[in-house]
């Protein structure tokens, strides 16, 4: 007897949020604003910690223990009305909760309602306070739809919708031109990756039938072998599509561009949809359909590339930037390599372990910037900083915490997860140990720039004169406790734990039992990687702070490549978004619109007009004029009506043909 | 019988309407115009209808063509002038009337089926009307159906009339009558 | 005289009925003056008339020479009113040919 969970409840709170503060927001005093904009999330967290409660008492329901009252996963939720039904395709609005979407689900409203509490503090402020709350509530309410989706057109809702609430947010301050450029840029290279994605939605109703997860799934259990059609070729291209989409939106490359632009929102924005919940909707999706992509090998090895190349790339990007923000979107990216490269190598359950401890540290590294951004008064070049850590205690300890945590330091949380990826890398074959390679330099180059980060900024002495920094409002500082303890002990789960309760929904992860040598020596090499980041950062930016400089004049060409993010961003302007222009200006602009369009415009004006000359000089105004045509016309008309009824002899010919084409009666 | 004085009188319509369109003075085209309505009323009694030539010779011979002869006299109309013209009526209303006629007369002479009026017999002429019918005068015969069953439309007539007579007042009065007044 | 005992042949009237219809409009085309044009008016209502009787006598039907009676009615009320409209225009324009009263705008 199944309980009901009122899933639907966890998406329509935070949208009920949304069109409070949207409509009435800007009447409402600020207490009231806040107060909505904090029950939604929270209300949505308390039902999926309820959700949480009442499965796990059934999963921890022990022979003899007795039937609990409680709720057995999956369970689906389906809405009374259907959503459209054509031909043989039915789709529904359903939702449907399994451990997987559990787990996405803790992370989205749990790490979002802290979030939520930082952004009371953080935007406390500004203009659009409530317009802000509302946003945020919104975004919310797509990625909980996302999350619980039971088919994919409902994720594709969801999908679209966090994107459309990333580009609001992004350009939250829209009269600056970098935001509102920034925030047309997310939404234009997500829709590239949306192109991607829907193409992959037409193949998969093509080949299944059916867009539901579960029924597809059941498919392709039952019939690999009868049929032949659904293993390799079409697969792969369906998984490949869906991969496209998947880089847009978790910004790998090609289509990561838009992810450092995005630093141009609120702080709070940056933590919530760019580091924990937004761009990781990508790996959730691949997970998500991971029986697709398991009959894949090649879409997969191409997944285990991407990820691998973009963490490099992007590590390589983050040790020439100067904006605190920056280095911090080019680590998510790095990070949400590592994610696709745990995918890549069928290690699912990894790739979101990896999810949900990065959410954590990484909300962290955030909120705390955003802390030292309002502490220096909106200052966010960290050259300008320094010897931030007496002045702002909290924010220090914390942010150390998740440095080192991002540096893969034991006992704290990524050195659990990312560990997992690494050997799950490792232990794939040739291809696996070039990936295991790439993935450790990836490793040394990150607690490279994060402890460049943290020395530059809260170390040596303050490099701006006149600033008077001061610690955050307890409304900031508190989250930031809370995603620090849990970056420490959120590792401790396991990752042997993890992967046997995802297990129904992703699979097993692959050479779960190890030897134990081969997985310590591993670690080991990992964790001595890191250290030498660390070690190489405190040499250069602590002790010789005059090297990187030194340095970068030495090699002007690389350092240039790095501080400039190779280009790529000219490029992709060079080669397309200036041509599209161009096609845009004068093809369609000057050929389309005022050479076809204006031309038939101007001709049916014209040939009106001229037809109005013509017609006018008919009216003369003379009687004896009018008199003839008006005897012209009855002369015609009686003509006609008599040739139609037959009763002029000598016109046989021309009634006949009259009474061909139906004239007269 | 008949047929002479149908000769006669219908000899004089198209002399009086040919003459009204050849006179260029605009009394000389009414007083063609009268000829042809008198000739109008003989031809309507050689079809039996008496009342209706009783009726045209007082109201159109004898009220409207006075009425025109007065405005003639009133606005001291003179000969006409040669004007411009209009182009359209002589290229286009010309052979439009020509082919009108032609189609009309075509189809009249050869129609089947109409009978010959012969004098005297109106609308009693009819084999098979019994002799009790033959009594009833034309007079007594219209009078029965206008009064009876076309009463609204004879009232009505009344009205129109009425306001005809307004219509005309309001229009042709003189608007100085009000200026005088007010000296 | 078997000759002049025969009936005049209805054709005949319908005959002159159109041919008094065609001068009327003839008249109404060339006439220059703004009395006669309406004069020639009159001449076709009067052509329709006798179209009329003759049909009536040709069916036996009272009905026809009725309308003729309210053809007339509603010939004099034309008349007046039209006539009045002509010497209203006299007033403001002085003149009476047709083609110099071309404006709406007196």
């Amino acid at each position: 007897m199944n309980q009901s969970l009122h899933l639907w409840l966890i998406p329509l709170l935070p949208f009920a949020g949304f069109l409070l503060n949207g409509i009435l927001g800007s009447r409402m005093p600020k207490w009231l604003v806040s107060a909505i904009g904090l029950l939604a999330p929270f209300l949505s967290f308390a039902l999926v910690l309820n959700a949480y409660a009442l499965t796990s008492i059934s999963a921890a329901s022990c022979a003899g223990c007795g039937p609990v009252a409680a709720v057995v996963l999956p369970y689906i939720e389906t809405c009374p009305l259907p959503w459209f039904a054509i031909g043989s395709l039915h789709v529904d609005f359903s939702f449907v909760l399994d451990q997987l979407s559990l787990v996405m689900l803790l992370v989205v409203t749990g790490v979002g309602f802290l979030i939520h509490i930082y952004s009371v503090g953080y935007m406390a402020h500004e203009e659009g306070y409530a317009r802000y709350f509302s946003f945020l509530n919104l975004f919310l309410f797509f990625m909980t739809t996302l999350v619980l989706a039971g088919n994919v057109l409902v994720m594709f809702v969801g999908w679209e919708g966090v994107g459309l609430a990333s580009y609001l947010l992004i350009g939250f301050w829209f009269q600056k031109q970098s935001a509102a450029a920034a925030g047309k840029k997310a939404f234009i290279v997500n829709r590239i990756g949306d192109f991607g994605f829907l193409i992959g939605i037409f193949l998969l109703l093509a080949s299944f039938g059916t867009l539901t997860f579960s029924e597809i799934s059941a498919k392709l259990a039952t019939n690999p072998a009868t049929n032949p059609a659904l293993t390799g070729g079409v697969l792969t291209v369906i998984c490949l599509c869906l991969l496209l989409g998947a880089t847009g939106k978790s910004a790998q490359l090609p289509l990561y561009v838009w992810l450092p632009d995005a630093m141009e929102g609120p702080t709070p924005v940056s933590a919530l949809i760019h580091a924990a919940t937004m761009v990781t909707a990508g790996v959730y999706m691949i997970a998500r359909t991971h029986f697709l992509f398991d009959r894949a090998p090649i879409a997969l090895t191409t997944v285990a590339i991407v990820g691998a190349a973009t963490a490099l790339f992007a590590a390589t990007i983050g040790l020439a930037q100067n904006d605190i923000k920056r280095v911090l979107a080019y680590s998510t990216i790095s990070q949400l390599g590592y994610m696709f490269l745990a995918c890549g190598v069928a290690a699912y359950s990894a790739a979101i372990f990896h999810l949900v401890t990065h959410a954590f540290f990484k909300a962290l590294l955030f909120l705390a910037a955003g802390s030292v951004i309002h502490a220096m008064g909106g200052e966010q070049d960290m050259r300008k900083m320094g010897g931030l850590r007496k002045k702002l205690p909290v924010t220090f300890w914390t942010m150390t915490v998740a440095v080192f945590t991002i540096a893969g330091f034991p006992p704290l949380a990524a050195f659990f997860s990312k560990d997992a990826i690494l050997y799950a890398a490792f232990v794939r074959g040739t291809g696996g140990k070039i990936l295991w390679f790439v993935g450790l330099l990836t490793a040394m180059l990150t607690a490279l720039y994060m402890f460049r980060l943290w020395y530059m900024t809260f170390f040596g002495e303050l490099r701006t004169a006149d600033t008077h920094p001061h610690e955050s409002p307890w409304s900031m500082r508190a989250p930031l406790v809370i995603l620090a303890l849990l970056s420490i002990c959120g590792g401790w789960i396991g990752i042997e734990s993890l992967s046997s309760y995802l297990a129904p929904s992703v699979g097993l992860h692959p050479a779960v039992s190890s030897t134990l040598h081969l997985e310590l020596i591993l670690t080991v090499v990992a964790v001595l990687v890191a250290l030498e980041g660390w070690l190489i950062a405190d040499k250069y930016y602590r002790r010789k702070t005059e090297r990187p400089a030194q340095l970068a004049a030495a090699m002007p060409a690389g350092y240039n490549l790095l501080a400039n993010k190779y280009y790529v961003d000219e490029m992709y302007d060079a080669v397309l978004v200036k041509p599209l222009f161009a096609v845009s200006r004068y093809v369609l602009g000057w050929i389309v619109d005022t050479g076809i369009l204006g031309g038939i415009a101007w001709l049916l004006a014209g040939i009106a007009s001229l037809t109005g000359m013509i017609l006018q000089r008919w009216q003369s105004g003379n009687l004896r004029s009018y008199a003839a045509w008006l005897a012209a016309a009855a002369t015609a008309v009686l003509l006609f009506v008599l040739l139609a009824q037959g009763a002029i002899p000598m016109a046989e010919p021309l009634t006949r043909s009259l009474h061909f084409t139906g004239a007269g009666h | 019988m008949h047929l002479i004085l149908f000769f006669l009188f219908a000899g004089f319509c198209l002399a009086g309407a040919i003459n009204l369109l050849l006179q260029t003075h605009p009394i000389n085209s009414a007083l063609s115009l009268i000829v042809v309505m008198t000739s109008l009323a003989v031809l309507y009694l050689l079809l039996g209808a008496e009342f209706l030539a009783i009726a045209q010779i007082i109201v159109y011979a004898g009220a409207v063509m006075v009425l025109f002869t007065f405005v003639v006299m009133l606005l001291n109309a003179g000969r006409e002038e040669r004007t411009l013209g209009s182009r359209a009526a002589g290229r286009i209303g010309f052979p439009a009337v020509v082919v009108f006629l032609a189609v009309l007369a075509t189809i009249i002479l050869r129609a089947q089926g109409l009978a010959s009026a012969h004098l005297g017999q109106g609308l009693n002429a009819a084999p098979g009307i019994g002799s009790a019918a033959q009594d009833t005068s034309n007079l007594a015969l219209l009078s029965q159906v206008l009064f009876h069953e076309l009463l609204l439309p004879f009232e009505l007539t009344s009205v129109l009339i009425l306001i005809a007579i307004l219509g005309a007042v309001a229009i042709a009065r003189r608007e100085g009558s009000e200026r005088t007044a007010e000296k | 005289m078997s000759f002049l005992q025969h009936g005049v042949p209805l054709s005949w009237y319908l005959l002159l009925s159109a041919v008094l219809f065609s001068l009327g409009v003839v008249g109404f085309l060339i006439k220059r003056n703004i009395i006669t044009v309406f004069m020639s008016i009159e001449l076709m209502l009067n052509a329709v008339n006798l179209s009329f009787v003759a049909f009536a006598y040709q069916w036996h039907a009272v009905k026809g020479q009725i309308f003729v009676f309210f053809v007339m009615m509603v010939a004099a009320a034309e008349a007046a009113v039209g006539l009045a409209i002509i010497i209203a225009v006299f007033r403001v324009r002085a003149t009476l040919a047709v083609d110099r009263i071309d404006l709406m705008k007196l």
